[in-house]
This record gives C-alpha cells, structure tokens and sequence, in this order.
C-alpha cells in the first residue's frame, strides 16, 4: 500500500481498524479462558473484559465502516476480511499460554490503551473521540486487574515470579510494533485526529517500568527489528488460527442470523 | 420540554433496565433526551459499557411501551458522548439499588479514576448491614457493571454498583 497517497479519509479508515482490530483480537484471545480460568473469580473477570474489548471493537469497526464510505458492517469487517487485511497488534495476537503470559499481555496492552485512548479522547474526530472516552473508562480496570496480578505473580512464590518474568521476556519480542508508526499516524496527527506515538511510548515506559520494578521483575532486553509490521498486516503465525475459529460460522454460512 | 416529550417521558418511566431491574432506565441515565423532531420524536439512550448485551431489550422495551401507546412515530438512537458515568445515577436510583440488595456507586467518577491509578481502593458499605467492614472479591461481576465484594461483619457477600 502506497500511504503516502491516501486521502485522509482511506487514512482514517485504516486507523480505526487498527484500534478496533487490536480490541476485537484481544477480546476474542481473552475468551479463549471462559470455563478454563484457574478460579471461577478470574473466570468471570476474563470474561467481562473480553465483552468489553469486543463491545469496542464494534463501535470502532462501525464507524470504520462509515469512514469508508462502502457499506461494510462491523460484521463485515469483523468476519470477511484474511489475516492480511487485519490491523491488530502481533502482542495481542500471540498465544494465550499460561496464566501468566495472559495476565502479562493484558498488562501491557492496557497499559498502552490507556495512555493511547486518554489521548484520542482529546481528538479532533468527534467520534474517535467519543469512543476513546468511551473505551477508557473501561480500560482502566483492565489496568488495574492485570496490574495487580503481575504484582502479585512477580513478589509471589519463586514459581509464579519465573513464571511471570519468563512471559515478560517472550512478550517483550512485540512491544516495537506497539509503537512504530507510519505516514497513516504523521497525517492524522497533523490533523490532530491520531495519537502522538511517541508520546504513548514515554508513558507506557513510565507506568511498565514502575510496575515492573515493584513486582521485583527484570526488565526485559529484546531485539525487535524482525519483529514488526502489524500495520502492513505482516502478522505471526498465530492470528490465521484466532481467525479460521472466529469467522467459521459466518462464512460456511453466510446468511446466518442470530 | 414540551408535552409532547413530557408524556413520553412519562410512559418511559416504567421501562426497566433487564439486568438490574429495580431501577428503570431513567434513574440510571441510560435515558438521555427525548426530543421533537417534523413527524414525532426521537429518543436518545447511550450504553452503561461498550459491550452492554443489554441495548437491543432497552430498545426493544421502549418500544413496546410506546406502541402499546399507539405511539409509532419515534425513532431510537443510541449516542456515545458524553460517555455514561455512574454520576448520573439518581438519587432514588442510588436507594432502590441498596434496598434490592446491590450497593450503589460510593464515590464519583472523579474519585474513583484518580483512586484506580493510585491503587486505591473504594470503600463499599454493605447493603444489608451497612459496615464498611468489607472487601473487593473481584472487580467483575455478573454483569459488566459490577463487582464482588464480602462483608466481614455480616458475612455476606453481595455486589456493588461500579464507580464508572
């Protein structure tokens, strides 16, 4: 894709799907939990917060939708566009694993939509901007949730520390592609549409170094470069099997209806 | 608020919210405005959360109540801005929901986002016995819009209205 041609508006439509592609991955990983979790509490709570990610995607798939001007649904979007077309993060893509390594990845994800949505809550898009003031609220006790779990597996026992830390280190591999930006942000941050990138950067630093340095964890040390390219849709492995599970009904039978 | 809009906010009074039906869509601020428009009214609702399964029965509710009116000429439209907040909550929302058993939302938003960031945590008084011996089980419920909390005092466990 040449995205230095774009229109503001085919910018904005490829912006959005990042946002709601990121929510509705996550959410749809998260759910992966629902009658597995280790407690019926964490159960529940997983569960919740994959409504709400899911709940947001919608609203933000809708308005792409809109944005782009050719009738496509949330539906649409959601269930009839490949892995090549799909905008998410590689973070929230990668497999669930243990406890753990899913209480890691939501950590650092919420974290990052916290600082990403307390921005866009400030957009010149009025529904970006509604969506973000929307979505925060809801994000902040995401945060909160796993903040409190990588705490209490990283000053908890000598296994739930290795076992925490070991999914920080695997994790850590994504965290460039959280931040790369591209001439679909520089547009729409002139236009005081999108994010600073680099702004969100300072603050998730601030807020993961923190934490991490009270669950007595390392800060991990990876090397990215090969690991980038969500917004290109250069995705892993993983995100062919999230989405032959999650479109399957839709597509064997296209006219289904709830 | 003409007449017109009065008696509609009238009949919508006894529309309840399916999940938490003590309280009505009113006392919860689900129910925005309700406005003329050139051929009848238009009646705007917004979501407690983004994922909330209950919109389509709020809806489908309000519309029922109207039509069984003899009321056609409305139109529904869910709004996200100003994004809900449990300030909202009336204050004989706030009662209803102790007496059926959930405790309402103790702080406001305000209290409540800077409390979250620090890690702070709210104080719930029990419905049942209102000691403030209590603690946070969970921070999810049955439904997206509460969280679990045990009393110490009655030894009850019962659920709150979330600060949002």
């Amino acid at each position: 894709m040449n995205k230095s041609g774009l229109t503001q508006q085919e910018a904005l439509f490829e912006y959005c799907l990042r946002i709601g592609d990121t929510s509705l991955i996550l959410g749809q990983r998260i759910s992966e939990w629902c009658g597995h979790a280790p407690i019926l509490e964490e159960d529940i709570a997983m569960s919740n917060i994959s409504l709400d990610l899911i709940g947001q995607s919608r609203i933000i798939l809708t308005y792409a939708g809109t944005v782009e001007g050719k009738g496509r649904s949330e539906d649409e979007l959601a269930y009839h566009r490949d892995a090549r077309q799909y905008r998410n993060l590689l973070m929230v893509e990668q497999p669930n694993g243990d406890f753990g390594v899913t209480m890691a990845k939501q950590y650092l994800v919420s974290v990052y939509n916290f600082h990403l949505y307390e921005m866009l809550s400030k957009s010149k898009d009025a529904a970006v901007a509604a969506f973000a003031a929307k979505s925060l609220k809801e994000v902040a006790y995401h945060l909160r949730h796993s903040s409190d779990w990588v705490l209490r597996l990283g000053d908890g026992t000598e296994e739930s520390h290795r076992r925490i830390q070991e999914a920080m280190n695997d994790l850590w591999y994504f965290v460039d592609d959280m931040f790369q930006s591209d001439a679909i942000d520089d547009m729409l941050l002139k236009a005081g549409i999108a994010a600073d990138l680099s702004e969100v950067k300072k603050k998730w630093e601030q807020m993961v170094h923190a934490t991490l340095d009270k669950a007595k964890l390392v800060l991990p040390v990876a090397n990215n470069s090969l690991r980038m390219g969500s917004r290109d849709g250069n995705h892993t492995e993983h995100l062919g099997y999230i989405l032959a599970e999650m479109q399957f009904l839709p597509r064997a039978y296209p006219d289904a209806k709830w | 608020m003409n007449t017109g809009t009065a008696h509609i906010r009238q009949l919508l009074s006894n529309v309840l919210d399916p999940e938490v039906p003590a309280l009505t869509i009113e006392d919860l601020g689900i129910l925005r405005d309700i406005q003329t428009t050139s051929d009848g009214f238009e009646i705007f609702i917004t979501p407690t959360f983004t994922g909330c399964p209950a919109m389509k029965v709020i809806e489908e509710d309000i519309e029922e109540v109207l039509r069984a009116e003899g009321i056609t000429n409305f139109k529904i439209t869910t709004i996200l801005a100003p994004a809900w907040t449990t300030d909202w909550m009336t204050e004989s929302g706030k009662q209803k929901l102790k007496e059926y058993g959930i405790a309402p939302p103790s702080w406001s938003t305000e209290q409540h986002l800077k409390a979250m960031l620090s890690g702070k945590k709210e104080q719930v008084h029990c419905p049942f016995c209102d000691s403030s011996n209590t603690r946070l089980t969970s921070a999810f419920g049955s439904t997206a819009c509460k969280a679990l909390h045990y009393c110490d005092n009655c030894h009850q466990p019962f659920e709150e209205f979330k600060c949002h």
